[in-house]
């Protein structure tokens, strides 16, 4: 059970609760208290793990070949953001993790430069010092004038929660994908537009070269050339060649969707020999010319210049930014994505996965989903895209080999090949540094773990569990040399990477089964090869040196065994030297950081930092707030499940508290008390400022319309019958001389109107002029304007005469006329003794019992026997009478219950056949039904 | 200005003050209209509908344009733009056995003096004669020979491919026209004046034909006059619908409001043995073997009733200027019975009123009972205005057109849920997504 994956830190503890007698108690020892602090009233989700950033953003930089990494740009664009976070070392870090980054040349048997249309690749790394976590994405561009014709750049999401990087890896994935797809289409575009001036430059000039050689010609004509003809002559030569490379590379530009990627790894050296060649040659036929070469190659508006033949090499011009780099559209476009993708993941993990649950099954109920819930198509998107990626590797189990079965490193795509990256660091701790090392790490692991409540286990646990045991065991069951899973890495002869990659990853799964201690502390085990990565800064380092070392092994395994990897992987071994031109840079970098880099991790004063600072601070804030959940938890909007439970249990309400608390200062109508306390734990939390995926508007709009609901419902007797007319599709008339007053009774009782189709609900918040009959078939719940003066009448004329087909809510006078109710759903649905507190609670019992009757509706409009006769003979009353009785017994609804649920099975009968959903508007039903007056 | 809230489930106040109007409230259980659908193309008042077949109908008005709907889901199918001015007559026009296409067409007339044949199918303009001296007021198709003819100043007639036939000069009173068919001797169209009916005392507004043996006519100061189709001799006589006689000791505002457009007759509709006539704002149920009033609603509406139907289940359908459609039930009533008239009906005509119209149908039993009764069992409120005529649909329900522009279709709710149902069904089926539990 523990093994299992634990995908939500919350749901872990449900499952611990669920069978606490099938398991053996643990040893006193070892029963480590969940959340020490929670009795406390600290709030686990408010404590800060060292980063120096207030909130997730995105970075972009590249590895300008000329100062190195550079940030380029961040998202948000605001110095608040990421505060005194250093984003140039950061920037170091995240670009020099590329290590398959890989550069255009000359393929051996090809004379002219390919593209090599690269991958992007994917990795996760950790900063445990600067507290970040990023997922890295890296891309190259096309650049005629950079080296190899390639510029690295790379967007990170930088997040100070490793787990949520962790387990939106796949989402993350494919969002920046998305963006990395748009950003590159514009750069080939642009890139190809680069390359077609080129070319009509170079055309130019040859046109210009060969009438001045064909002059001299005629010049001379004494039957020997001179050294000056010849030197022109070499030129035109090396401006055909130019012209030549340059048409390839427009023709592979141009290819690209055709040939994306198939081809074999392509060696650097090769270009860089040939590039030395041609210019050379360029250097040599025209000295004159290249004292100048920024005069006749950057040019925006374009007329046909002559050049020289090549253009010089980096250091002495001023690289293109990544704007230029990319056709302007698609840039923009780039940008919006990754704003939206930074929007996408604010907030709290806990948030994003339970909002990403919450999508997948109203996905489900894609018939019904319509009527009650705001169903963004956004979030629709995002649920179909899950619904396609492949299965996410489960955190906890090894990753999935097969993705790593792939022979060729720049097609890893997937979290494999992160996977594979990161888990190799151990090999070389071992050889280095041995069993202490490892003990260190392990420390680390536990203490540098933002967000798994393991701040304690250094105080409390470090006696009582011995790490250095713990990790003996891991240490054995790394050395097991077997693993022979059917596997192409398994069979590799000096495979000394992969395979003890394979070692650890098994060695999780048994450490898991064998030594509970370690990971019963641990709530998500599975994530301890991230940690080694994320919380170790010398891991990191490794893994960069890794990077080169695998690389090697790769190249190595080529040469003993070629037929699993592309016969082209030959060209990279005739030129060893390649490697080291490509990747020394980056070897060089991260030897120079891994001093700095892994001495401050280790001092005990930030470890005791992490582990004290924060349980204090919410020991002070938190107090009423907590007072306020064992209310709240008490209300029935929580399953079953949740009744009962210690306060670890309440975490994820806690954490919609304190999402609450956020907005609540915005309300002007919330509870004080939740206010108060909330606001308090706001200042002290960084994570709940941010909103929810779906955009800040609706999430503040269900708690606000949750508030004043509950609000209306403690306020108003006669509650019920209102929110059976708009239930039952009558249309409810909210009458009041205030507009802001009406407005916000309109947007509170909202939450109960079904809607017609997907786009809107069917709510008018504000109206002045009086109401025709057209306005009850559009509108369910209108706000009418009273006006005092004669124009008024006609605004009360036409709803009296209407008056069949509305009810009407009176604030003024504190009065309803409306038809009798006497069900027993809607008590249920709004009680006004109800100890729900706060709107959003309130709005999500209002969406669970909604959901429930949204199923009833579905059951009856979709039962083939309650609709159609069973023979022929049987008449319409025996028909009757069948869905009346389903509708009692089965379904159990009792008087006007049964019209709630007509009205709904309408709804999806006609959303269901219509063609084109929300192109009409549904008829208006209406019953001849007495209307009662309901008064305060 | 609160009044209404404090009423609860009645009419307003203001309304039952005006006229003893019989009011029904909110509870119609035999109601079977709990549907409508609003339908919007017009941009002025409607005043033509016309059924095509058993699904379309056809709307014109004041805006000049036909505009063609399906009835049963309330599609806009055609809009059909020709006429510059309002349209005056609409009419459908039956297609030749003969002729190849069976498109269903119809004829529209306008104050631009034109007429124009319509192809409904297609939306097509099939044929235009704008040759007129006065606008044409209204068309009539007599099937049986092949000829149209359009009344307006004159009179014409035309044959299907809209040549002009014959037509007459200026008419003013009810004239009996003999159409001459044309003959082997002669191949002229002519028409001849045979008869002029000098009865009536004041403008006819309505005029159908009965039977094969009558026709009725309605005058605008309240006279009915069943004529014999033969020999055009007046059968029968009505013109005490307005007399105030029997109502002067009873009611003062009625007496009030007696202005002759109280008492004109606008339409007539009527069935085997019986006319049932719109006049005013009442209805009367005049039958053709008694030759007398046998029921009569002296207030039906708030205002004029404009249109009158009878409907196959002893019903009948009235319209007004009122906004409001009405669904009444002709019943017997029992002659003998103690109180002849049930409590319940007369309740609702207000409060002091009461006593007063519970002795008045008892003296009028005594004199001159009728023998049957209008009962309200349903009334029909969408329009803001003048509802200037319905139609019918055995299978649809009801669709009104008014002169606020809208077109309201009105269905039966349990059978429109019934065919969705149906339709879904289908479309599981169609989708290979129903599981029979066997």
């Amino acid at each position: 059970m523990i093994s299992a994956p634990d995908v939500v830190a919350f749901t872990k503890e449900e499952e611990y609760e669920e069978e606490p007698y099938n398991e053996p108690a643990l040893p006193e020892e070892y029963s480590v208290p969940l959340f020490p602090f929670a009795s406390q009233g600290a709030n686990p989700w408010s404590k800060l793990s060292g980063a120096k950033f207030s909130r997730d953003f995105i970075l972009i930089s590249e590895f300008s070949e000329q100062v190195g990494p550079q940030p380029l740009l961040t998202i948000p664009n605001d110095t608040k953001v990421f505060g005194t976070f250093d984003l140039n070392y950061f920037s170091l870090r995240i670009m020099s993790v590329d290590y398959q980054a890989s550069f255009v040349g000359h393929p051996p048997g090809s004379a002219y430069p390919k593209l090599n249309f690269v991958e992007d690749s994917k990795v996760v790394l950790g900063d445990s010092k600067e507290g970040a976590f990023a997922y890295v994405h890296h891309l190259t561009l096309y650049d005629l004038e950079a080296r190899g014709f390639v510029r690295p750049f790379c967007m990170a999401y930088i997040s100070a929660d490793q787990h949520k990087i962790m387990q939106q890896f796949q989402e993350l994935s494919a969002e920046f994908s998305k963006a990395s797809e748009c950003l590159k289409t514009g750069n080939r575009k642009a890139f190809a537009g680069e390359l077609e001036k080129k070319l009509k430059d170079l055309d130019y000039t040859r046109t210009v070269l060969h009438t001045e050689t064909e002059i001299q010609k005629k010049a001379n004509d004494k039957g020997f050339y001179s050294s000056q003809a010849i030197e022109k002559a070499n030129e035109l030569a090396s401006v055909e060649k130019s012209i030549i490379e340059h048409q390839d590379l427009l023709k592979q530009i141009r290819s690209y969707p055709h040939r994306k990627l198939k081809g074999s790894p392509l060696c650097s050296g090769e270009t860089e020999h040939t590039q030395d060649q041609a210019s050379q040659a360029a250097t040599t036929s025209n000295p004159d010319e290249s004292a100048d070469p920024d005069l006749y190659t950057c040019r925006p508006a374009y007329t046909p210049k002559l050049i020289k033949a090549k253009s010089t090499k980096c250091f002495d011009k001023k690289l293109k930014t990544l704007e230029e780099l990319c056709d302007t559209e698609y840039f923009t476009q780039t940008l919006a994505q990754l704003s939206h993708i930074e929007h996408m993941f604010r907030g709290d993990l806990c948030y994003l996965l339970t909002s990403q649950i919450d999508r997948a099954l109203l996905k489900q109920q894609h018939i019904t989903n319509f009527l009650f819930e705001d169903f963004v198509e956004v979030d629709d998107r995002v649920a179909e895209k899950e619904e396609s990626a492949p299965p996410r590797p489960v955190p906890g189990r090894p990753p999935s080999r097969s993705l790593e079965e792939c022979p060729i490193p720049q097609v890893l795509i997937s979290v494999g090949s992160y996977k594979s990256s990161v888990e190799s660091v151990p090999i070389k701790m071992e050889q280095e540094l041995g069993d202490e090392y490892r003990e260190a790490e392990v420390t680390e692991v536990s203490s540098f773990d933002p967000q798994e409540n393991l701040d304690f286990l250094d105080t409390d646990m470090k006696g009582s569990i011995s790490s250095g045991e713990s990790i003996e065991v891991l240490g054995t069951e790394k050395s097991t040399p077997v693993l022979p899973k059917s596997d192409s890495q398994a069979s590799l002869t000096v495979p000394l990477s992969p395979q003890v990659v394979r070692s650890k990853a098994v060695s999780h799964r048994t450490i898991s089964e064998d030594s509970i201690e370690v990971l019963s502390t641990c709530p998500s085990e599975a994530l301890i090869p991230d940690d080694f990565k994320a919380s170790y800064p010398s891991a990191i380092n490794e893994e960069e040196s890794y990077a080169d070392d695998s690389e090697g092994a790769i190249h190595f395994q080529a040469s003993v065994s070629p037929p699993e990897l592309g016969e082209a992987e030959e060209g990279s071994l005739e030129n060893p030297l390649s490697q080291i031109d490509s990747s020394c840079c980056i070897g060089k970098e991260s030897d120079s950081l891994r001093v700095p880099l892994s001495t401050p991790a280790h001092t005990p004063s930030e470890q005791d930092g992490v582990v004290s600072i924060p349980p204090q601070r919410c020991m002070q804030k938190d107090q009423g707030f907590r007072v306020d959940f064992a209310v709240e938890n008490a209300s029935p909007s929580r399953d079953n499940s949740s009744e009962g439970f210690p306060a670890d249990e309440l975490d994820p309400n806690r954490l919609l508290a304190s999402r609450d608390a956020s907005k609540t200062s915005l309300d002007n109508c919330s509870d004080t008390t939740s206010n108060m306390s909330s606001v308090a734990s706001t200042s002290s939390d960084r994570t709940p400022s941010s909103a929810h995926p779906t955009g800040p508007s609706s999430e503040r709009h269900k708690k606000r319309a949750g508030q004043n609901a509950l609000k209306f419902i403690r306020q108003y007797p006669f509650a019920h019958p209102a929110i059976y007319s708009l239930l039952s599709g009558r249309t409810l008339v909210v009458l009041g001389e205030d507009e802001a007053i009406v407005r916000k009774l309109v947007t509170a009782l909202s939450i109960f109107v079904p809607s017609h189709s997907r786009f809107a609900k069917p709510v008018k918040h504000w109206v002045s002029s009086p109401l025709h009959i057209m306005d009850f078939q559009k509108w369910k719940l209108i706000g009418l304007q009273r006006v005092a003066s004669p124009a008024g009448a006609g605004t009360l004329h036409a709803l009296s005469r209407y008056s069949r087909y509305t009810s009407v809510l009176d604030l003024d006078n504190k009065a309803l006329r409306c038809p009798l109710y006497r069900g027993t759903l809607v008590p249920r649905l709004a009680d006004h003794r109800t100890q729900i507190k706060r709107g959003s609670t309130y709005y999500l019992h209002v969406q669970s019992m909604l959901t429930q009757l949204c199923s009833k509706a579905f059951l009856y409009a979709f039962c083939h026997h309650l609709h159609l006769p069973a023979h022929n003979k049987e008449t319409e009353e025996v028909v009757a009478s069948r869905q009346a009785s389903f509708l009692k017994l089965n379904l159990g609804l009792v008087n006007e219950d049964v019209k709630v649920v007509q009205y709904l099975a309408e709804l999806l009968k006609l959303h269901y056949t219509q063609e084109a959903p929300g192109t009409s508007h549904p008829t208006l039903r209406f019953d001849y039904v007495p209307s009662f007056l309901y008064k305060i | 200005m609160l009044r209404w809230l404090i009423g609860g489930g009645r009419e307003p106040q203001g309304l039952a003050e005006k006229s003893p109007l019989q009011t029904i409230g909110e509870e119609q259980t035999q109601n079977p209209y709990t549907e409508l659908l609003v339908l919007k193309a017009h941009h002025d008042i409607v005043r033509f509908l016309v059924q095509l077949d058993e699904y379309r109908f056809a709307s014109a008005g004041d805006d000049g344009i036909v505009v063609v709907w399906n009835a049963q889901t309330g599609e806009k199918l055609l809009e059909l733009n020709g006429h510059t001015q309002k349209i005056t007559a609409l009419i459908t026009f039956p297609s030749l056995e003969a002729c190849e296409e069976k498109n269903q067409l119809i004829l529209t007339t306008s104050a631009d003096r034109t007429v124009i044949l319509w192809d409904c199918d297609t939306g097509r303009q099939v044929r235009k004669v704008s040759c007129f001296q006065s606008t044409v007021k209204c068309l009539i198709v007599l099937q049986r020979l092949n000829v149209w003819l359009s009344g307006g100043n004159d009179l014409c007639v035309w044959n299907q491919k809209l040549d002009l036939l014959c037509k007459t000069s200026h008419l003013s009173d009810t004239v009996i026209f003999r159409l001459v068919a044309p003959t082997e001797e002669s191949l002229e169209w002519n028409i001849l004046e045979i008869k002029r009916l000098l009865d009536h005392q004041d403008n006819i507004l309505s005029l159908v034909n009965v039977n094969d043996v009558s026709f009725v006519t309605g005058s605008h100061v309240g006279e009915m006059i069943i004529w014999d189709i033969l020999d055009w001799t007046v059968q029968a006589c009505e013109c005490n619908f307005w007399d105030p006689s029997p109502q002067l000791d009873t009611q003062q505002e009625i007496k009030l409001c007696q202005k002759p457009n109280d008492i004109s007759i606008h339409h007539f509709t009527w069935d085997e043995e019986n006319v049932f006539a719109a006049v005013g704002r009442g209805l009367y149920v005049y039958n053709l073997h008694m030759k007398r009033v046998i029921a009569c609603q002296k207030s039906a509406h708030d205002s004029n009733v404009l249109h009158i139907a009878k409907l196959p289940n002893r019903q009948l359908i009235s319209c007004s200027e009122d906004g409001s459609v009405r669904i009444w039930e002709l019943r017997e009533k029992q002659q003998l019975a103690a109180e002849p008239v049930p409590t319940g009906f007369f309740n609702m005509w207000g409060f002091g009123r009461v006593n007063k119209q519970a002795s008045q149908p008892v003296k009028k039993q005594q004199e001159n009972a009728p023998p049957c009764s209008l009962e309200l069992i349903g009334d029909l409120i969408g329009h803001s205005s003048s509802v200037e005529m319905f139609l019918y649909f055995e299978d649809h329900g009801l669709v009104t057109c008014s002169a606020d522009h809208l077109i309201i279709l009105w269905k039966n709710g349990e059978r429109e849920s019934g065919l969705r149902s149906l339709k879904l069904f289908q479309k599981l089926e169609e989708n290979g997504d129903l599981y029979l539990a066997v």
